[in-house]
């Protein structure tokens, strides 16, 4: 245990040299070694410095957005939070739920930096004027480890942090969904506004934040909003974890600048497409959009550069899609399982979505026998279906399905003609993507689930 | 102040009531779930709103104050 402590405080020293010369160098958030301990925590990264009001006007200069995936201000959440704190307090939810199966930075954050992601925590809580602070994770090996880091604390923080094993389920993260869970309700998402911020845990405003969103606001409050702004681009600042799967030689978590050419965070992955190239990028995972490999490359890494481009940063996620791919097989598969994720709480979304995943699956496979006309119709009523799910849910799962399935007809348009005379080799070839399984395991058990982690939470 | 119609999605169990009682501004999608118009509610029709509102099976429909954007959901 001290071995471990001494050889990372000697790793601490390098990254703390490259502070201190006011570089943009990486990582900031994502130690290579991970920080286990207090101690080592302390020696790596030093104590908080800003607080309070503060720390909020300073995150506010710093252009921190949230990089859970909506890239929303940090510093106007917090400062709204804390004007409605008043005198009943506010409530701080760290969210690290991460149920977007192609995304793995924040586990890997929290297996690396526990104590940056508390700190971020604790700060927030102090700034807000929050009564309760909670961190929700849905692994419940991620929660013993935390609970470890926690422990440690002690009298450390002005809010103890609360950990919540919340049951595992895409539309589970929603920031919803964590306030109706810890209101002792199921983890699915509901009905808004008012917004958590309005009225979220026993009614109170309550703060959610990604927990890397919150370990950069632990760095901030150390190194100030222009050390934060030396790293990314004048209109996205800072640095953001990635996840690159898909076609990639060494598929992982990688931090970056934003604003970082598609193509090179694509080569900290060792390069994608193993024999011609890529043919195209799912940029923000399975709630983002596709793009073609020619204009994915070349388009900056940040929220407002991908959304131009017509897709999305979100949580950081690129899916490498090869040129021997088919796009559509792909997105079928997605779909089909974010269909099966669907809570059942709206009708529209309860329908629509397996109506679209029909479709699709029409589209890329053919299946049996069913001709042209058939090819036809899946497209046109896809188009309908569209229109019919979008904004209608609870929370965007629907939005995000229609998102995804319609920028995969556009972008594989030359496919979508070819498969009207049937499904490409590539459609029945090894999936290039890793999608969980589908909604039989997948829908059935939730609430049952939910059941089972409230009484062994008790 | 101008009022605008929002239904419960998770409340909503696709009795198509509204539908019935107030088409100006309420169609039903395949599945039999509102769609509604959008823009507030003409003045001339409010009342007919409220009505439509009460009637609703499954409190899922209300009818609000239109408010300026609030800050989006993060997720």
């Amino acid at each position: 245990m001290t071995g471990e402590i001494v050889e990372l405080a000697g790793d601490a020293a390098d990254t703390r040299a490259s502070w201190a010369a006011g570089s943009a160098e990486l990582p900031r958030v994502l130690p290579l070694v991970p920080v286990q301990g207090l101690r080592a925590h302390e020696g790596r990264y030093g104590g908080p410095g800003l607080r309070g009001t503060a720390l909020i006007a300073e995150v506010e200069r710093s252009g921190l957005t949230g990089r859970g995936g909506a890239a929303y201000p940090t510093g106007k959440k917090l400062r709204t939070v804390r004007e409605r704190a008043g005198l009943r307090g506010a409530v701080v939810i760290a969210n690290g739920m991460e149920s977007e199966p192609a995304s793995a930075k924040d586990a890997a954050l929290l297996a690396r930096a526990p104590h940056l992601v508390l700190d971020g925590i604790a700060l927030a809580a102090e700034a807000t004027s929050a009564r309760a602070a909670y961190l929700c994770v849905r692994r419940p090996a991620q929660a013993d480890a935390l609970a470890a880091a926690i422990a440690e604390r002690g009298g450390y923080d002005p809010v103890p942090v609360q950990l919540a094993l919340v049951p595992e389920r895409y539309v589970s993260s929603a920031e919803s969904s964590l306030v109706r869970y810890l209101n002792g309700g199921p983890a699915l998402p509901e009905f808004t506004p008012p917004r958590p911020f309005e009225r979220g845990v026993r009614g109170r405003p309550t703060l959610v934040s990604n927990v890397e969103t919150l370990a950069n606001l632990a760095l901030i409050s150390r190194h100030g909003a222009g050390w934060f702004r030396s790293a990314g681009t004048a209109s996205a600042p800072g640095s953001a974890l990635v996840t690159v799967s898909g076609a990639a030689r060494s598929p992982g978590v990688y931090e970056i600048a934003f604003g970082t050419p598609v193509r090179d965070v694509l080569a900290l992955a060792g390069g994608g497409g193993e024999i011609g190239g890529v043919q195209a990028v799912l940029a923000g995972g399975y709630f983002g959009s596709w793009l073609p490999g020619g204009a994915a490359l070349g388009t900056p890494a940040a929220p407002d550069t991908l959304s131009a481009a017509g897709a999305a940063f979100g949580a950081g996620i690129f899916l490498v899609l090869p040129a021997e791919g088919c796009g559509l097989a792909e997105t079928a598969r997605v779909v089909r399982y974010l269909a099966g994720q669907s809570a059942g709480q709206c009708g529209p979304c309860l329908n629509g979505l397996p109506a679209i995943a029909d479709a699709l699956e029409q589209v890329a496979f053919g299946a049996r026998g069913s001709g042209r006309g058939a090819h036809g119709r899946a497209l046109r009523w896809l188009r309908d279906l569209f229109g019919l799910v979008e904004g209608r849910g609870a929370c965007h799962l629907p939005d995000g399905v229609a998102r995804l399935a319609a920028s995969a007809l556009r972008v594989f348009a030359d496919d979508v003609r070819r498969h009207e005379r049937g499904p490409c080799l590539a459609a029945h070839g090894r999936p290039v993507f890793t999608v969980p399984p589908g909604p039989a395991q997948a829908a059935a058990p939730a609430r049952a689930a939910t059941a089972r982690t409230r009484e062994a939470r008790g | 102040m101008s009022k605008r119609l929002r239904v419960n999605p998770i409340l909503c169990d696709a009795h198509g009531v509204c539908a019935g009682l107030l088409p100006e501004l309420i169609s039903l999608d395949p599945w039999g779930y509102p769609i509604l118009a959008p823009g507030p509610v003409p003045a001339e029709l409010e009342s007919l709103a409220r009505r439509t509102v009460a009637s609703c099976p499954a409190l899922a429909l209300l009818l609000e104050p239109s408010l300026p954007a609030l800050a989006r959901e993060t997720r």
